[in-house]
């Protein structure tokens, strides 16, 4: 084998990345953190010039970097989609940083390298690089939720979500050397062609499978290996919570997605009924278990748990069909969820943050606006037309009643229901309960605008749906294809 | 010229109902002038009698009011009297018209219009068939209707609504000319049910007397019950001949005779179920005995509601229906007798009732119920062309009886109730002497138009010979006497004696308006010549032509020609001499000697009671049907609704969510090791489940 140069141009997003990720950094420590409203800003346009490098990839499969990384049009729109829900998060973040003095310049950089490992994961096509994609985000990650180190709940968050996310990796290393004993390889096109060609999946492929499914599981916060979530997403500065929300769990969830349709395409079988498992569990405790919570945040973690139940209804489906209901389900869960956190950030009394439920009593007489727009969300992500939420949850049902996967369907219209019910108590408790708090103006402009593109997009989808849905549909395309 | 007549009605309901949702400013309907004076005159009677004092106080204030409030007629209003009268006039006098030239000149005929319904076998169109039958219910109709509309601008001048009152009633002339022009059974079931949905809508005019609205739904659901007859009858029908239409069913009846229904093992002859299926929803329409109880409470409505959908018209509408269906019926002997049964029943009960009420509009209302009687029991004894004359005189002079009252509750400030009436003939001589007309016609004294009408029809039922035409006719010569006694009771409490009313009251009395003495005189004129002007026709040598192919009397059947040739003499004068006793008996009870009746009403408290209440109808129904049913309701909301489904449904699923959501978030407890442990149990358990069934 010869050392060939390889050939960067499909990872030159992550390639820009990296190096502007650098710059940054050497800016930072040089100016202080006094410069970190400019280094935000300047994270955030090199996020959205990495978003339209990726864009300009075009079509095509290209493998490169000896089969470890891959670039399809899969891996465009998820690219896309994290970088633009990455750059919102910085965005939300820029006022509660300064508010709560943590406006340190590591922040924005933090964010970029994790974003870095996000589309590293999007690209994986090797175990090797998979681990490597998952880890670069991770400890990013692990920061960021510690970032505020004098609050002690910051502090618990992340060390929580260190320790568990460390068992988790652990399983997934073990899985991955499993696979690699019983297949022979690391690599998803060779395992790929290894079960096209009809080879035999032995019970140590079946466990290894299980095992990588559990790392990635923890990582979308699936299922019985949420229970970080919750925990994590009160304890964290808010605009990581609203980070964590977003762009890591479209990530993993394309991280998933390649996974499952790419090596392991020929096995459906087997992981079918993980996939159900999960999904179904993820479900029920995401409707469920909401209901009694006081936190708006720790909703918000319950919410998201039961998001990735129904992306999951749709990616056990295992066809073209349902995965591109997930990505469709993915694209508008970010826009609900950055707006949802949008209007959470906003949700200051005097200048301190309001975190629990009944502080949203009477918004709309003290905030109407504000109140409409949380309303728009809650009634989106409750599934109810024509918000975009109703469209995302429909693609995913039919695709599993499309492979007559009726209870999977049924489960999921049912939770659906329960969790109607927390999302429109909220807008009750809004519309319909005496103000407790007079809920200071939104004054951020970055806010404002997040707030009206954000509630715009979800109420309107239904209007112009088609770039979405065909971004979708290509992006599933070519990932069946390769 | 047919199409003229049939949908006049509809074009002017249709003008005045605009004008009463959209013309001009509309008055309150709980006005205080139209309010008080109504509700007053009513609540006498409904509440009972202890508390006069009271309600005559509020009468006094009301009636001064009454005058004063009184809103003056807008351009609407002048409109919506004008179309419907004129209306409804012109469609009268083309009803005489057709009447000359169909039943007199004998040229029937049926107009097709459109197709309506062609399914399968199913064939129904909209056509209007007008034969000699339907000509003599287009006189009948019209004529009152006419009558009626031009009452009403009279008797309705204090109302706030009556653009809605016109309309409504123009609605019902125009459901009534589509039942009785109809070619076939669904579309009589359509003007069926439009005569029934006026007829609510009527009774409920007042919509704001709770009273009006009992009245009004106790109508609309006894009519459900003989409706739901008349549906599963006509379904019958179809199956046994395999059409609606009349001709196709008259053709096939004979040969369908012997034609069984099988029933839980039982067998049932076809033709006989059917036709007892369409009587049921005769007797709901026409207020028999057993699905009578709504006609005295639908007085609630205005009068001359009463006197053209309650007395002429529509409750007359079981009879033609079975007139129509005479050339069925004579091939179900044994329904016949059961109609004769009922008929002959209905006449007496409520005759026994009729004279012991107090309320001068249900006294007429029982004794409308005991005239259907006797023309059902006509038509059990196969004498249609008796019971069509019958209907045909008792239009006039029971709509006279009706109006006239009206016009004495008008003068009387809306009181209703006879013992607070009196003396006032020579106040109202115009409605005095119509009242007389009216009650010599329906009493049958000589000449007059019920002599000829309901003599033929006891003579009938005589001559029929079987053994249910000898009791028919027994309960009708006592229905008779029983007749002519509340007839003349009404007669003398009313006009004679003291006045019993508060004085003031009585010095207001006064002749009513113009327009409504021209309709009374009408009717009057109908009261007195209609029979001695058309027996020869409906019943006498002529009737064969008259009747033509309308009317089907099988030979051994045809009661009506058996009572022209053998028939003792005794039995023709014994309705006459009956008439004349219980008109004396009246005059004793009720001029001679004022005492007696109470002394009568001590003396036999029971038997006075038993009849006073009706014979108890309405608490036998209350207790077989609306308790039980209101019971089974309320178990089925309590414990059905309430504990089962609401138990396990709605609340039971709230209350375990809210236990599974407890549970959910307690299995979060903040502790690392805990969720480390969660992490790999779910391990175990996917590789388990996997190693197991994967």
């Amino acid at each position: 084998m010869t050392a060939v140069f390889p050939d960067i141009w499909p990872a030159l997003p992550e390639i820009f990345l990296a190096v502007a990720g650098m710059a940054l950094l050497l800016i930072g420590v040089f100016r202080g953190d006094g410069f970190t409203r400019p280094v935000s800003y300047l994270t955030v346009v090199v996020m959205l010039l990495a978003a339209i490098l990726a864009m300009g990839y075009g079509a095509g499969r290209v493998v490169t970097f000896n089969g470890m990384f891959v670039m399809d049009a899969f891996g465009v729109f998820m690219k896309v989609l994290v970088l633009v829900s990455a750059a919102l998060s910085v965005i939300l973040s820029l006022g509660f940083n300064e508010r709560e003095q943590m406006a340190r310049f590591e922040y924005p950089v933090l964010m970029l390298f994790a974003t870095l490992g996000m589309l590293m994961m999007i690209s994986a096509n090797d175990l090797i690089s998979l681990y490597v994609g998952l880890e670069t985000q991770s400890l990013a990650l692990y920061v960021i939720a510690a970032f505020r180190r004098d609050s002690a709940k910051s502090s618990e968050a992340g060390l929580k979500y260190f320790v568990l996310g460390a068992l988790s990796s652990g399983m997934l290393l073990y899985g991955a050397s499993l696979l690699y004993g019983f297949a022979g390889t690391t690599s998803f096109d060779k395992i790929a062609a290894l079960f096209a060609g009809g080879a035999h999946a032995s019970p140590g492929v079946v466990i290894g499978l299980v095992f990588v499914l559990t790392g990635l599981a923890f990582k979308v916060s699936a299922a019985p290996f949420h229970m970080w979530a919750p925990d994590v997403y009160e304890g964290a500065p808010t605009p990581v919570t609203a980070f964590f929300a977003a762009a890591p769990k479209v990530a993993a969830i394309a991280l998933l997605t390649r996974v499952l349709i790419e090596p392991f395409g020929h096995l459906t079988a087997q992981w079918h009924q993980v996939l159900v498992a999960t999904a179904v569990l993820s479900m029920l405790i995401g409707s469920f278990a909401a209901i009694m919570q006081t936190n708006i945040k720790r909703l918000m973690a319950y919410s998201s748990i039961g998001h990735v139940g129904y992306a999951m209804v749709g990616l056990a489906a295992g066809n073209q069909d349902g995965v591109r209901g997930v990505l469709i389900y993915m694209a508008l869960y970010v826009a609900m969820n950055i707006g949802a956190f949008a209007v959470i950030l906003s949700m200051k009394a005097k200048g301190l943050m309001l975190e629990q439920i009944k502080d949203f009593s009477g918004l709309s007489k003290t905030n109407p606006m504000l109140a409409a727009t949380m309303a728009i969300f809650m009634f989106s992500m409750a599934g109810i037309p024509p918000m975009a939420g109703f469209f995302g949850k429909l693609y995913v049902f039919l695709a599993a009643i499309e492979v007559q996967d009726y209870t999977l369907a049924v489960i999921g219209v049912l939770t659906s229901v329960v969790g109607a019910f927390y999302y429109l108590r909220i807008v009750k408790i809004m519309y319909f309960d005496e103000p407790l708090v007079v809920v200071d103006k939104v004054e951020d402009d970055g806010m404002t605008g997040i707030l009206v593109v954000t509630s715009l997009f979800t109420l309107l989808f239904f209007v112009a749906p088609a770039p979405i849905l065909n971004g979708a549909a290509a992006a599933a395309a070519a990932l069946f294809a390769g | 010229m047919e199409v003229l007549v049939v949908f006049l009605p509809l074009l002017a309901f249709l003008i005045a109902g605009s004008i009463a949702l959209f013309g001009g400013p509309k008055a309150t309907p709980s006005a205080a002038g139209h309010g008080h004076g109504h509700d007053h005159g009513h609540d006498h009677h409904a509440h009972g009698h202890d508390d006069h004092a009271h309600h005559d106080d509020a009468h006094d204030d009301g009636h001064d009011d009454h005058h004063a409030v009184a809103p003056p007629p807008t351009s609407g209003d002048r409109a919506a009297q004008f179309v419907t009268s004129g209306a409804v006039l012109l469609s009268a006098f083309l009803s005489w018209l057709l009447f000359f030239d169909v039943a007199v000149g004998g040229h029937p005929r049926t107009i097709e219009l459109a197709t309506w319904i062609r399914s399968g076998g199913l064939d129904v169109s909209w056509a209007l068939r007008v034969d000699q039958l339907t000509a003599v219910m287009l006189v009948v109709v019209n004529t009152v209707s006419a009558c009626v509309h031009v009452y009403s601008v009279g008797y309705m001048a204090e109302d706030p609504q009556k653009p809605r009152f016109m309309g409504y009633l123009s609605l019902f002339t125009f459901a009534m000319l589509m039942l009785v022009t109809a070619d076939n059974l669904v579309q009589m079931f359509f003007g069926w049910e439009g005569v029934g949905l006026a007829s609510y809508l009527l009774i409920n005019f007042w919509y704001e007397k709770p009273s009006a609205n009992a009245a009004a739904i106790k109508a609309f659901l006894v009519n459900r019950v003989g409706d739901f007859g008349f549906a599963l009858g006509i379904f019958a029908i179809f199956v046994l001949t395999g059409s609606v239409q009349f001709d196709a069913i008259f053709a096939k009846a004979p040969t369908i005779t012997g034609v069984t229904f099988h029933f839980l093992s039982w067998d049932f002859n076809g033709l006989t179920i059917a036709c007892l299926l369409l009587f049921m929803g005769a007797m709901g329409k026409s207020a028999q005995l057993g699905l009578h109880t709504w006609l005295p409470d639908a007085m609630e409505g205005p009068t001359p509601v009463s006197a053209l959908i309650h007395a002429a018209t529509m409750v007359t509408a079981g009879v033609f229906m079975l007139c129509r269906l005479s050339p069925v019926f004579e091939y179900a002997p044994s329904a016949l007798e059961i109609v004769a049964v009922v008929g002959g029943l209905t006449a007496f009960v409520a005759a026994t009732i009729g004279f012991t009420q107090f309320d001068i509009k249900r006294v007429i209302a029982y004794s409308t119920m005991s005239q259907l009687g006797y023309m059902f029991f006509a038509v059990g004894v196969s004498a249609y062309g008796a019971a069509m004359f019958h209907l045909f005189t008792h239009a006039f002079f029971k709509a006279l009886l009706f109006l006239g009252a009206g016009s004495v509750i008008h003068a009387l400030h809306h009181e209703q109730d006879m013992r607070k009436m009196g003396g006032v003939w020579r106040k109202i001589p115009f409605t005095y002497a119509v009242m007389w007309i009216g009650n010599l016609a329906l009493a049958g004294l000589p000449f007059f138009a019920g002599f000829y009408s309901k003599d033929m029809i006891l003579e009938a039922a005589y001559a029929s010979g079987s053994p249910v035409g000898r009791f028919a006719f027994a309960l009708g010569i006592a229905a008779a006497l029983l007749t002519a006694f509340y007839s003349w009771r009404l007669l003398f409490m009313t006009f004679h004696g003291k006045p019993r009313m508060e004085k003031s009251v009585y010095d207001h009395a006064h002749e009513s308006p113009i327009t409504m003495l021209i309709p009374l005189g009408v009717l009057a004129l109908g009261a007195l010549f209609a029979g001695i002007g058309f027996h020869q026709w409906f019943i006498g040598h002529d009737r064969a032509e008259f009747w033509g192919k309308a009317i089907l009397a099988l030979h051994e059947h045809d009661s009506i020609e058996a009572a022209h040739h053998h028939l003792p003499g005794w039995v023709g004068i014994a309705p006459l001499v009956v008439g004349l006793i219980g008109i004396a008996a009246a005059y004793i009870a009720y001029i001679q000697i004022p005492s007696l009746p109470a002394t009568f009403a001590r003396l036999f408290k029971g038997l006075h009671q038993f009849l006073y209440n009706k014979w108890y109808f309405d608490e036998l129904y209350d207790a077989l049907f609306v308790r039980p049913a209101k019971a089974l309701g309320y178990g089925l909301w309590k414990s059905g609704d309430g504990a089962l489904i609401d138990g396990v449904g709605p609340d039971g699923v709230a209350a375990a969510t809210r236990d599974i959501a407890g549970r959910a978030s307690r299995l979060q407890s903040g502790y690392v090791y805990h969720y480390a442990f969660a992490m790999v149990i779910g391990v175990v358990l996917l590789i388990a489940w996997l190693s197991v069934f994967g």
